[in-house]
């Protein structure tokens, strides 16, 4: 026993004490902006794998970096896809009016039209090439800064607009924040606000196709900074263990709120190689090269469809505006940030390539610009005289007892009736 | 039948009526369930039917809500109420609003079924009674049978609901009506009249309580296993009361519970969970406000201690007989 006490005694004296990483963002206001430490592989170089290779011969897409558009605009490598003209202006429309349409509705908050707003600057083509590889018959369940789904699904703006007004004509009747839309018409399922909790639930309606023998398949979509939640693990492991006909996207555009991406990366190498610990196909892509982002949609969509099984995409792009019109990102980044993003801008770079490849000029483009305002002006004058959140007509306060239930049940149809409605 | 039987022909008969209806959870499948309450649907349905999932109560939850949404009607186990908390954001933040913030376009008709309550040992990880829970949440409904008979009605009602219903269990009376006089040789379920269950389908609407002992001296409320232990202190202290088995949280039979209140003037709330902010608070307040002038006495409760649920003190917290006998002696005396 004495023996036993003195060995503690002297191990004790000899160790070193421990002390505690806590995990720092990487670039706060006063810095230089730096992404030197993320792994850019150069455009066309990463191998495409056959969709039915299996998940432990692909490692290598994990922390390798998916991209076809090269600095001067061409399409290069083995996943540039075969895609048409006329589908490259449609995919430039469509980011064109959802950045059109965030500016407006950015624009529309702060003159107190709505409560609050969220933008997708510099993200638009993940959502708008994915929807593009998908059919109408296929489901998302998205995060909140996926307004381009519906906008390139042709869901009618001054919808969008109605609902982030809660005005007369808010398919939601005014229940939900702003951006919180939901139509099943156009593969979009209800967002929740609570970040995490529909990638999990993505899963079972990919599982529900499989067991009734459908051939539409699903799409999970969550957020660098959600992905730290449980529901991100629960949903790999049911995806992996039921080989669900799903597409797990994980958006890694830098930030949450305040909170960059390596803080909830931790010692792993990339968010993609998550997906070996499941067995899942893991690709790591180009989100801001639309070509890239179609590609690799329509490879996984692919599987998906072919009862291949899941396949787990990390989008690496970056979030340009504020987390949420509430929000002041000057505060905990350095404003030079966007500017020196390494992956440039989306609609910059799909207008680059259709120049380059002869099919489109500055002149058509110019005149792009100036039909795309015009239709999103338009919208919102429509949506305008629908009413805003602060004037004009808005939905029934009796409206806030309909839908809790099938049926209004009693005791719901008594506090209608204390309120006087 | 027992319960456990009975459960598991409303199973049976609800995945036969209908595809769309698919069961699964912890060890549901092969194993039939740690209760054997889904035995046997696995090898009569197929595993696409009926399956085991990873201990993942989340996962359950969050999957059944998307295949709900899908067009699928699942009813998943949570093998105890006391595993619950995982999933429980998956209820209250997704399947009890869905219908709601999507104004109809998206709706999650779903059952959760978990068995409840104490008397089984089960200290307390496998004895709570965590109803208020979820009467609390708008959006969901709560269903608490008492008998082999209600059991499979309601869950055959649970299933075919359009809205997400949670289906709570009271485990102790899985083989026999327990009247808490755990000294006692048990009961079977044989030897009570609810245990005779045609075999046919049949349902019983979700709201509708069932008067076990017609009375006119002292209304006793109550639900699950207390059911017994308060119908054996009503006997045993020889008081007229009626027996009000409230079968549904939510939506509650709020008429039945009225006029019998008006007839006997006097309420006593018997639940196994703890006290404060506990389900009977809800009762005791409907009750004074809709029977205010008929009351003759002040509404007594009888329920779990305000503690986390012992081992070793079980038949210390657990509500025994004679706890409810004083409280109805207590409120005839007022």
């Amino acid at each position: 026993m004495g023996v036993f006490l003195k060995m503690l005694t002297n191990e004790a004296e000899v160790a070193t004490p421990l002390t505690l990483a806590v995990p720092a963002s990487t670039c706060r206001p006063g810095d230089t902006p730096d992404f030197s430490d993320m792994v850019i592989s150069e455009p066309g170089v990463v191998r495409r794998p056959e969709v039915t290779e299996s998940a432990q011969d692909m490692h290598e897409l994990a922390t390798e970096l998916i991209r076809v558009l090269d600095d001067k605009g061409n399409a290069v490598g083995p996943w540039a896809p075969v895609i048409d003209t006329a589908m490259l202006v449609k995919g430039l429309t469509s980011m064109m009016v959802t950045r059109e349409f965030d500016r407006r509705m950015f624009l529309a908050q702060r003159q107190a039209k709505t409560s609050f707003f969220m933008q997708s600057t510099g993200e638009e083509a993940i959502s708008t090439g994915f929807r593009f590889a998908m059919r109408d018959d296929d489901m998302n369940f998205p995060t909140y800064r996926q307004q381009s789904l519906l906008i390139a699904g042709g869901y009618p703006l001054e919808l969008m607009m109605s609902q982030i007004y809660s005005n007369s004509h808010d398919p939601l009747r005014g229940r939900q924040l702003p951006g919180l839309y939901s139509s099943k018409d156009t593969g979009f399922f209800t967002l929740s606000g609570n970040v995490a909790t529909q990638f999990l639930q993505a899963v079972g309606w990919a599982m529900a196709s499989a067991i009734k023998g459908s051939d539409s398949v699903t799409a999970a979509w969550i957020g660098d900074g959600s992905s730290a939640e449980s529901d991100f693990f629960s949903a790999m492991l049911m995806a992996s263990s039921f080989q669900a006909p799903v597409i797990l996207n994980l958006i890694n555009n830098q930030w949450a709120i305040s909170t960059s991406q390596s803080v909830v990366r931790g010692q792993a190498a990339t968010f993609a190689v998550r997906g070996h610990g499941f067995g899942l196909p893991s690709l790591r892509v180009d989100g801001n090269d639309f070509l890239a982002v179609y590609a690799v949609a329509s490879w996984a969509v692919e599987r998906a469809r072919r009862n291949l099984g899941p396949t787990f995409i990390e989008w690496v792009t970056y979030r340009v505006g504020a987390h949420s019109s509430s929000d002041d990102p000057s505060a905990y980044r350095p404003k030079s940030e966007a500017a020196a993003w390494p992956l440039g801008d989306p609609i910059e770079r799909l207008k680059r390539h259709l120049i380059a490849s002869g099919a489109w000029t500055e002149d058509q483009h110019a005149d792009l610009e100036g039909k795309v305002k015009e239709q999103v002006r338009l919208a919102q004058a429509v949506a305008e005289e629908w009413g805003t959140l602060k004037s004009g007509p808005g939905p029934s306060p009796r409206d806030i007892f309909e839908d809790v239930y099938a049926d209004v049940p009693e005791h719901l149809q008594r506090q209608r009736r204390e309120a006087g409605l | 039948m027992t319960m456990i039987e009975a459960i598991r022909d409303a199973h049976m008969l609800a995945m036969e009526s209908d595809d769309s209806v698919v069961v699964f959870g912890e060890d549901v499948g092969f194993f039939g369930g740690v209760f054997r309450c889904t035995q046997g649907l696995q090898s009569r349905f197929g595993p696409t039917r009926c399956f085991d999932t990873p201990v993942n109560e989340a996962a359950i939850v969050g999957a059944a809500i998307g295949m709900a949404a899908n067009g699928m009607r699942p009813c998943v186990e949570i093998q105890f109420a006391d595993y619950m908390y995982p999933a429980y954001d998956q209820i209250v933040s997704e399947a009890a609003r869905l219908r709601y913030r999507s104004a109809g376009d998206f709706t999650a008709p779903l059952t959760i079924r978990m068995p409840v309550g104490g008397g089984i040992f089960g200290g307390q990880t496998h004895s709570q009674s965590p109803e208020a829970l979820f009467t609390q949440v708008a959006g969901l409904k709560t269903v608490i049978p008492s008998n082999p008979y209600d059991a499979k009605g309601l869950l055959l009602s649970a299933i075919e609901d359009d809205d997400p219903v949670i289906f709570l269990e009271p485990k102790r009376l899985y083989n026999g009506p327990f009247d808490g006089h755990h000294d006692r040789p048990v009961t079977p379920w044989s030897a009570h009249e609810l245990s005779d269950v045609p075999s046919e389908y049949y349902t019983i609407p979700l709201g509708s309580a069932a008067i076990r002992r017609a009375g006119s001296a002292v209304t006793v409320l109550t639900y699950g296993t207390m059911v017994y232990v308060a119908l054996a202190a009503v006997a045993e202290c020889a008081i007229d009361a009626e027996v009000i088995d409230l079968r549904s949280l939510v939506p509650l039979d709020l008429e039945t519970i009225i006029k019998s209140v008006e007839k006997t003037g006097r309420c006593v709330v018997v639940h196994e969970a703890t006290l404060t902010s506990g389900f009977g608070a809800e009762l005791c307040a409907l009750v004074q406000k809709h029977c205010f002038y008929a009351l003759e006495a002040p509404i007594e409760r009888v329920t779990g201690y305000d503690t986390p649920y012992p081992h070793a003190q079980e038949w210390t917290y657990f509500p025994s007989p004679e706890r409810i006998g004083l409280a109805l002696q207590q409120t005839m005396a007022g």
